[in-house]
């Protein structure tokens, strides 16, 4: 080791392997418990006890939806105003130009793939997705996180990580493996 | 107190039967699904199944290119029918569609476990349809090459749509519901994109899963932004589905023709959308789960209460029949009481009793649990339910334009070669895009369906409120 300290950690981090999902809470809670904040849980599918174990914030999709449902529903009216009133004004067998009945079924429309479309791309960019490699993939056995096994990381990043304390008690949570992440 | 514990115990509910055979894991769950796709050969029976269905979009790929070179004189509309076979196609294939998002949303929310190994293939089957239901507005447009013109954007010419047409809504309804079906699909395939990914042996397959996976490594924190979106997802898709169809009926009802102009058809339409879209996912599902040996996850629970979804809106269907007669004698409206009996009476009589015996007494053998609980009497009735709702839209269409106000105007109506060519190569169309779809994606979630096995986390708590 050099005394200088390489600003970068030597690895992203440690990966503990569990055979079920209440392994994983179990040690998720204890995890939380320890003062660990760069941790992250891998399962094969959306467990909610896990996101509680770790303490996750608020999902912030449901404000980014009602913003985009909101500019859809007052795009697709303004549209409608702006091209029937003002640019385009046609009579309708005299009805009158501000219609406003039969402009609700475009604005319904524009809500919600205003509302959809931004829960989707708001999904995904909150995620950081697309994003094709990261550290944990070098983990030969994290393949299995999207089959039957649960997985939980600690970065070398936190301020708690010590690479052999951290591995000494990840083990002690009954973790079937404990494997370093290579950058 | 004291009666009730006279009472005798009461007998085990059906639907404690668990919806996914016993024992199954994630694991395995995983491997039946994803084998199909990545370890075993192309099975012969799809080798056929697709050469059929290629054979038949071939015929599509005819009929349009006689469309193209001809114009729509081809078909058989004519004044005073100018819709025909098209409308009616429109809206047997937009209908067809309701049934994917009804399960995938609808059934999601009102949490039904069971909808879990079936939204996959019924939202590939929505999608398909839709793109098979949108052939028909643009290709009866006579200049298809110019459907843009239907959308909102600055042109030169300056001119804007005319907002106040139900067929303008139509394409704001039908264009949204195309567009938000297609991306519920994809979000809810991108976790078992991931699966296919880690489990590929073959490189190209191994960087196109991953490709579409968009790097998903099953995050906590992803699943738990993930579980939120898919949520509200779902609650946008239940309004959108119920105003698709209410949209379709208006592109009738806003009309003033006599048997159109009713305030009946848009929850009528929607019942008979999600009708004949459980019709066509059965018609799918018996097959499938022969052919992929998965009779585990597809089990006779599933194909029980999709019937019983039948039987609701099959009454309900049955019902607006019975209510657009009442209602053609009650308004005391000449032209509506002479439609009606010319509907019953008239030259088209045998397509409206056809109809009524397809959509009105057949789904009546699903009272029966015994034609519940058989593949091969759901899927006679599915067919029959199937051809049913054509004919209605048939009915619905074709006596309302041919016999409308005065004689004078009258005419008939009948569709030529063409029309049928068109109409069977939409089903080539959507028959390849579903067998390429079930050779090159996992055809059941394969994510959802670890939640629900025992061994998941909460795979006993689902089983048991189900």
């Amino acid at each position: 080791m050099s005394s200088v300290r390489d600003p970068r950690p030597e690895t992203y981090g440690l990966m503990a392997e569990f055979p079920t999902p209440d392994a994983l809470i179990a040690a998720a809670h204890q995890v939380h418990k320890a003062g660990y904040q760069k941790v992250d849980a891998y399962t094969p599918y959306p467990i909610e006890a896990v996101s509680e174990a770790l303490d996750l914030p608020r999902s912030k999709v449901p404000l980014i939806v009602l913003i985009g449902g909101l500019l859809g529903g007052l795009g697709g009216y303004s549209l409608q105003y702006w091209s029937q009133l003002l640019v385009y004004p046609m009579n309708i067998g005299g009805r009158p130009f501000h219609s406003w009945p039969a402009f609700i079924v475009p604005t319904f429309e524009c809500t919600i793939l205003g509302a959809a479309l931004s829960a989707v791309i708001g999904m995904i960019l909150i995620n950081g997705l697309p994003q094709p490699y990261h550290p944990v993939f070098n983990v030969p056995r994290f393949a299995l996180a999207s089959r039957d096994r649960y997985f939980l990381v600690i970065e070398a990043a936190d301020p708690k990580f010590h690479a052999d304390a951290t591995r000494r008690f990840l083990t002690g949570l009954n973790a079937s493996e404990v494997s370093d992440i290579e950058h | 107190m004291a009666t009730l514990e006279k009472l005798p115990p009461p007998p085990p509910k059906p639907a404690e039967v668990p919806i996914v055979a016993p024992g199954h894991t994630p694991g395995t769950v995983t491997d039946k699904i994803s084998d199909v796709i990545l370890r075993r050969e192309t099975p012969k029976w799809w080798l056929l199944g697709f050469t059929v269905a290629f054979a038949l979009l071939m015929v599509f790929l005819a009929s349009v290119t006689w469309l193209f070179a001809k114009g729509v004189g081809v078909w058989g509309v004519n004044w005073p029918v100018g819709w025909g076979f098209a409308i009616i196609n429109f809206v047997w294939w937009i209908g067809i569609g309701h049934a994917g998002t009804l399960i995938s949303a609808i059934l999601l929310l009102f949490r039904q476990g069971w909808r879990t190994s079936i939204n996959r293939f019924a939202e590939a089957m929505t999608l398909f349809a839709v793109a098979c239901a949108g052939m028909f507005p643009v290709l009866h447009l006579g200049r298809p090459w110019l459907f843009y013109w239907l959308l909102p954007y600055p042109n030169t010419m300056n001119l804007w749509p005319q907002f106040r047409s139900p067929l303008i809504w139509d394409v704001f309804a039908v264009s949204t519901y195309a567009t938000v079906s297609a991306v519920f699909w994809y979000i809810g395939l991108v976790p078992d994109l991931a699966t296919l990914r880690d489990s590929a042996k073959n490189k190209v397959a191994r960087v196109l899963y991953g490709m579409g996976s968009l790097g998903w490594r099953g995050s906590a924190r992803h699943w738990h932004n993930y579980e939120t979106a898919y949520l509200l997802l779902a609650g946008l898709s239940t309004p959108l589905v119920l105003s698709v169809h209410t949209v379709v009926s208006f592109d009738f009802s806003i009309g003033i023709i006599p048997g159109w102009h009713a305030t009946i058809f848009p929850p009528y339409f929607v019942a008979g959308a999600i009708y004949a879209g459980f019709a066509m996912v059965l018609l799918l599902a018996i097959p499938l789960r022969v052919a992929f040996g998965w009779k585990d996850f597809i089990t006779i629970r599933h194909l029980e209460n999709m019937g019983k979804v039948m039987l609701a809106t099959g009454l309900i269907v049955f019902y607006g029949y019975i209510m657009e007669l009442f209602f053609a004698w009650y308004s005391a409206n000449t032209y509506e009481r002479y439609m009606a009996w010319n509907r019953v009476t008239g030259p088209y009589s045998a397509y409206w009793l056809a109809l009524i015996f397809c959509n009105g007494l057949t789904p009546q053998a699903l009272w029966f649990r015994k034609v519940r609980t058989s593949p091969i009497g759901l899927f006679i009735v599915s067919l029959i339910v199937s051809v049913g709702m054509w004919l209605e839209r048939f009915v619905i269409v074709v006596t309302s334009l041919t016999r409308d106000f005065l004689p004078a105007s009258w005419g008939p109506y009948k569709g030529t070669i063409w029309d049928w060519g068109t109409f069977i190569g939409t089903m080539g169309l959507f028959l390849t895009l579903f067998f390429l779809f079930i050779r090159i994606l996992p055809a059941i979630s394969i994510f959802e369906m670890r939640t629900i096995v025992p061994g998941g986390e909460a795979g006993d708590e689902i089983t048991e409120v189900v």
